[in-house]
């Protein structure tokens, strides 16, 4: 078993390289000088390879790229060009905001599409199973930013009940569990959920409908066992399937929260990506896309390493 | 079901299929009332985004400052009018052709190249293999909305910028849908047989495996059409798609959003239209999946 999690772990390094790689390279995509957005256009040629000296861009790329990384797996990513602060910080700041966010629509939307998605499996054909499904596909189909634009227009406009910016009063950054700062929750959590909701009510659906139709399950009845057992007994058997899409979907309320971070002014991760693109900041803008693209492998690891040890039938190999 | 029931089924889907594949696909879907109805309003949709300068009532891009933000429902202007006095009913219906183009166009694209590639690691195998699939894997350590942000975000904002971030986005799972599908195909009896009787590489790839990979890989494409929808009006949203004054729904969404307090009903309509036809397509797809299934 620790053979098997360690060599997992080891298959996630290259991965991890190539990520920080693409991370990097993304700025050399751009076109023009990583460094137009500091420099005015008018400065004089000296002052222009002084610049480049300070932040480093004056080397090869290929050891910017090594030095980039020995300096990220220290924790240290940079200085944003912008406002000439430690990027980690800012970063750290962030992601504690954005966590907060995914942790609260991951809690509403699991809950609830393992709800739904059991109620549909159970009553298959059904009213229930028809509600919970066109609920499920609406969750999908919907475009979140514009159902977080709904909300803030009966919460916040007409019923003025929620705010609908920032994550705490007056427009603080610092998150704190308290119920002023939980009114500023309320609005994005319920939107961000619809997503990671829709899609694990159709994999619980999926999943449980299937064991339901196997013979151990007939089996357990006929043995007279209660219903309670029975259904710790199908729990079981769905659990891996169910837990390996919910790690993605969390995974993608980490990374996919930037478009309803936007819209309501959340300071997260998603927010101050927005603004390090507009500002053309890139120390930021890389440090960012790294930092969550690592927590997407991470959880990705995590996820597999769960996998098998909750289910012995995955082949080990 | 009964082994009895099971063998009438059978002997039905048999005679179904006798019919020919696409056909039986075709009957089934007519049949699927979901699906027909999905698919008249995304046809009606897109009829209407084509023959935007023809019926639209109004000049998207020209607007009266006198008439801004109009109530739904106002006279000559029954959707209401934008920040800029336009009329809202004449942009919802051009804004159709750059929606939809960008909901489709990157699908296809990554269609095309992500089977190329898919079919080239499955069939081939080895270092081919795995040179396409280790670096498709690298991609998929990013959430797809991030990676879509981030590449749009480096490129800038623009049509052509959008259009690519979003193929690179939607390369790699069609690349791994078309390899595992290829893989498993490759395998079995028939292209052994082609093989020993001399057949070419390309021949085998055209004539035997080709007509085996397109559907299950069409049928994958064709639900991430509605994902791409969303992700493409989301990055006009951003600011990182199309630019003003061009309609698009997404870019709306994001001018609109600042008048909510004023009217905040108009702001809406921009959003409700990604809605319906990324809805539709959803549905759509799951129609076709279920009528592409005639195993089942």
């Amino acid at each position: 078993m620790f053979v098997f999690i360690f060599r997992r772990f080891l298959f996630a390094l290259p991965i991890a390289l190539a990520v920080a790689a693409v991370c990097f390279s993304l700025v050399h995509l751009a076109p023009g000088d990583p460094l137009t957005a500091v420099i005015p256009a008018d400065a004089p040629a000296e002052v222009v390879i002084a610049i480049k000296e300070a932040y480093g861009m004056d080397r090869p790329l290929w050891i910017q790229f090594v030095s980039w990384v020995q300096r990220a797996v220290q924790g240290d990513l940079g200085v944003s060009v912008a406002t000439g602060r430690p990027v980690m910080g800012d970063i750290q700041l962030a992601l504690s905001n954005t966590l907060t966010l995914a942790f609260a629509s991951a809690f509403l939307g699991f809950s609830g599409g393992i709800l739904l998605g059991a109620l549909a499996a159970v009553y298959r054909g059904t009213w229930i199973d028809k509600a919970a499904t066109a609920v499920a596909i609406t969750g999908v189909s919907v475009p979140h930013y514009w159902l977080g634009l709904i909300l803030v227009i009966i919460f916040s406009v007409q019923l003025d009940w929620l705010p609908s910016m920032g994550a705490g009063p007056g427009g603080s950054a610092n998150w704190a569990w308290d119920w002023a700062h939980l009114r500023h929750l309320i609005l994005p959590a319920v939107t961000m959920c619809f997503i990671p909701m829709g899609i694990v009510t159709r994999t619980v659906r999926a999943t449980v409908a299937e064991i339901l139709n196997s013979e151990f399950v007939t089996a357990l009845q006929a043995r007279g066992l209660r219903r309670p057992r029975i259904t710790l007994h199908i729990a079981k058997n769905a659990a891996p399937t169910v837990l390996s899409v919910m790690g993605l979907q969390f995974g993608y309320l980490l990374g996919g929260s930037i478009l309803v971070e936007t819209v309501f002014s959340w300071p997260g991760t998603g927010f101050l990506l927005n603004t390090a693109i507009f500002q053309r900041d890139i120390p930021l803008l890389q440090g960012i896309i790294l930092v969550l693209a690592m927590f997407f492998v991470a959880l990705n690891l995590l996820v597999d390493v769960l996998q098998t040890l909750m289910d012995p039938r995955i082949k080990r190999s | 079901m009964s082994t009895q029931a099971k063998s009438f089924a059978l002997a039905a889907e048999t005679a179904a299929i006798s019919r020919g594949y696409w056909s039986t696909v075709w009957m089934r879907l007519k049949r699927d009332k979901v699906s027909v109805f999905c698919a008249s309003i995304l046809l009606v949709l897109v009829m209407i985004a084509l023959f935007a300068p023809w019926i639209a009532p109004y000049d998207p891009s020209q607007g009266t400052m006198m008439k801004r933000l109009s109530a739904i429902g106002t006279p000559g202007h029954w959707l209401g009018t934008d920040e800029l006095g336009r009329d809202m009913l004449s942009r919802l219906m051009y804004g159709g052709q750059m929606s939809l183009l960008m909901g489709l166009l990157p699908v296809f694209i990554a269609f095309v190249i992500g089977t190329a590639l898919g079919l080239l690691a499955g069939f081939f195998g080895g270092w081919v293999n795995t040179l396409i699939m280790r670096t498709t894997d690298v991609f998929f350590a990013f959430p797809a909305v991030l990676l879509a942000i981030a590449i749009s975000g480096a490129l800038g904002a623009g049509f052509i910028n959008a259009i690519l971030s979003l193929t690179l986005v939607f390369i790699p799972p069609i690349a791994r849908v078309a390899e595992s599908v290829t893989t498993s195909v490759r395998n079995l009896d028939f292209v052994d047989a082609a093989r020993a009787s001399g057949a070419r590489s390309l021949t085998i790839i055209r004539v035997h495996i080709l007509g085996n990979v397109l559907g299950p890989v069409f049928i994958y494409s064709t639900s991430l059409v509605s994902v791409c929808m969303i992700l493409a009006a989301g990055l006009s949203f951003l600011g990182l798609g199309v630019k003003p004054p061009v309609a698009e729904w997404g870019l709306m969404l994001n001018t609109l959003r600042q008048s909510i307090y004023i009217q905040p009903w108009i702001s809406v309509l921009p959003g409700l239209m990604i809605f319906i036809t990324s809805l539709c397509f959803n549905l759509l797809s799951d129609g076709l999946r279920g009528a592409m299934d005639i195993k089942r």
